[in-house]
C-alpha cells in the first residue's frame, strides 16, 4: 500500500480536494431557496457523518479479526480509526446545531439521526476511554474488541429501535430528500466533498497507523537497549 | 462437569457470598429506594403524571442500581484474586458468565420488587391490574440489562476508576433497553389502550436476547490473560 499510494501523494491529493471542495462548496453551488447562505454547512455535515458511521464498521470487522487471527495490526486499525471517527463524530453533532437552529428553529431535536450520531458519538467516547483507562496495556486490544463488536450490534439496533420509538412524532422535514430536484450543482458538490472528506479520512487513519508502528518500534529498540546495558 | 452444574456452583457460590456479607444487595435495594423517593418527594404527582412519570423513575432506578450491583460483582473477584482460580478452573467461561449472569439478575430482580413496592405506596398506584405483563417486561428489561452489565462489569474490572467506566459503557449501549422497557411498561399501566404492550414486550425480549447471546460468545476473550 505504501509503494503504490505514498502517504505523500495521498496528503497531497487530499489537499488539493480539500480545496476544490471550499470552491465548490462556497462559490460553485448554488443558494438554497428558503434557507440560504446557512445551508452550505450541509456539504461539510453530511461528508463528515459518512466516515463516523464508517469508523464504527471498519472498527467492527479489525475487532472481529483481531479476536480471530490475533493480528495486532488489527488492533492498531480499530484503535486509530476510533480516534479519528470520534473527530468526524464530533464535527456532526457541531455541525447539525448550527444547520438546526436556523433551519428548524431548535439546536437539537431527539429526531431518527440526531439520536442515532449522539448514541454513536457516546460508543466512540466509552471505546476510547476504555483504552485510556487500561491497569494492564496487554489486555486493552482483547477487551477494547469484545466492546467494538457489542457497540456495533448496538449500532444495527440503533438503526432497528429508532424507527420504534414513538413513532407518532413528525419527522422534521429536510427540503423534501434528496430526490426532490436536488440542484445537479449541489449534487455534484456534495459528491465532491464527501470523496475528499473519505480521503482526509483515511489519511488520518493512515498517519495515525504510522505513529502507532513507530511507537511500536520505538519500544522494541528501548527493549534491546535495556537488555543490552544489564548485559555490561 | 456438565455445564448446567457448573452454572448452578457460580449462581450458588455468588448467592453464598452475597448471604454472608450482605453488600451488594442491601447497596442496590437502598439506592434504589432512594432514588425513587427523591423522584417522588421532588414531583407530588396526581394520578395523570404518576402514569407518565412512574414508568421512567422505574427503570432509571433500576439502571443505577444496577450499575452499582454488577460493578460489585467482578471487582469482588479481582479483589481477591478469585478470578484467576475460575480462570484457570478447566471449564468453560461462558458457563462463568452465565452463572454470574443469573446471580445479578436474582439480584436486580430482588431490588426491583422492593423499588416497585415503595413506588406503589409513595406513589399512591397500584400495579396488580398488569402485574402479569409488568412482571413479563421487567424480566426480558432486566435480563439483557444484566447480561450486558456482566460483561461490562468484568472489562470495567481491568481498568482505573471502574465505575466510572462500567457506566460509560453500560448506558449508550444498553439504551435501547431502557427505553423500550419504559415504554412498554407505560403502556401495561394504561392498561393498554393501544393494545401494544405485547408489541413493545417482544421488541425488549428480542434486543435483550441479542446482547445476552453477544455477551455469551464474547465472553472468554474478556477473561483470557
Amino acid at each position: 500500500m505504501d509503494k503504490k499510494f505514498p502517504i505523500s501523494l495521498h496528503f497531497a491529493l487530499t489537499l488539493a480536494g480539500l480545496l476544490v471542495a471550499l470552491y465548490m462548496i462556497f462559490l460553485y453551488a448554488p443558494e438554497e431557496m428558503t434557507m440560504g447562505e446557512v445551508q452550505r454547512i450541509f456539504y461539510v455535515h453530511v461528508s463528515c457523518a459518512w466516515p463516523a458511521l464508517l469508523g464504527f464498521i471498519i472498527i467492527f470487522f479489525s475487532s472481529i479479526v483481531y479476536l480471530w487471527k490475533r493480528a495486532q495490526f488489527a488492533d492498531e486499525l480499530a484503535h486509530a480509526t476510533a480516534e479519528v471517527g470520534f473527530i468526524f463524530c464530533t464535527c456532526v453533532l457541531v455541525t447539525g446545531p448550527l444547520w438546526a437552529k436556523p433551519a428548524w428553529g431548535v439546536w437539537w431535536a431527539w429526531d431518527a439521526r440526531l439520536t442515532l450520531t449522539f448514541l454513536l458519538w457516546l460508543l466512540y467516547v466509552a471505546y476510547l476511554m476504555l483504552r485510556s483507562y487500561m491497569v494492564n496495556p496487554g489486555r486493552a486490544a482483547n477487551l477494547c474488541a469484545v466492546v467494538g463488536i457489542i457497540g456495533f450490534v448496538d449500532v444495527l439496533i440503533d438503526y432497528m429501535a429508532i424507527r420504534w420509538w414513538r413513532t407518532q412524532h413528525p419527522q422534521p422535514v429536510i427540503l423534501g430528500g434528496p430526490e426532490s430536484g436536488l440542484d445537479p450543482r449541489m449534487l455534484a458538490t456534495l459528491l465532491v466533498t464527501v470523496a475528499v472528506f473519505t480521503l482526509l479520512f483515511f489519511l488520518l487513519v493512515r498517519m495515525r497507523l504510522r505513529l502507532a508502528a513507530m511507537r511500536r518500534e520505538l519500544s522494541e529498540i528501548r527493549h534491546v537497549l535495556a537488555f543490552k546495558m544489564s548485559e555490561d | 462437569m456438565a455445564s448446567l452444574q457448573i452454572i448452578w456452583s457460580i449462581f450458588v457460590k455468588d448467592l453464598r457470598v452475597e448471604w454472608r456479607n450482605r453488600e451488594t444487595l442491601a447497596s442496590m435495594c437502598v439506592f434504589g429506594l432512594l432514588i425513587v423517593f427523591l423522584f417522588n418527594f421532588s414531583f407530588e404527582t396526581a394520578r395523570e403524571e404518576t402514569l407518565r412519570l412512574l414508568p421512567a423513575v422505574l427503570w432509571v432506578a433500576i439502571a443505577f442500581a444496577g450499575v452499582l450491583g454488577f460493578n460489585r460483582s467482578f471487582a469482588s473477584e479481582r479483589e481477591n484474586s478469585c478470578i484467576e482460580g475460575m480462570t484457570l478452573a478447566p471449564v468453560d467461561p461462558s458457563m462463568i458468565f452465565v452463572g454470574k449472569m443469573l446471580a445479578n439478575l436474582l439480584f436486580l430482580g430482588i431490588a426491583e420488587v422492593v423499588m416497585v413496592f415503595a413506588a406503589t405506596l409513595w406513589f399512591n398506584f397500584s400495579f396488580l391490574p398488569s402485574l402479569g405483563e409488568l412482571t413479563l417486561i421487567a424480566f426480558f428489561g432486566t435480563l439483557g440489562y444484566a447480561a450486558l452489565g456482566t460483561i461490562f462489569g468484568a472489562i470495567a474490572a481491568n481498568t482505573r476508576m471502574r465505575e466510572v467506566m462500567l457506566t460509560i459503557l453500560q448506558f449508550p449501549i444498553a439504551f435501547w433497553i431502557l427505553m423500550l422497557s419504559i415504554d412498554a411498561t407505560s403502556n401495561a399501566m394504561r392498561g393498554d389502550p393501544g393494545g401494544n404492550w405485547a408489541g413493545g414486550a417482544a421488541r425488549v425480549a428480542g434486543i435483550s436476547v441479542v446482547f445476552t447471546v453477544a455477551s455469551f460468545l464474547l465472553f472468554e476473550y474478556v477473561l483470557e490473560e
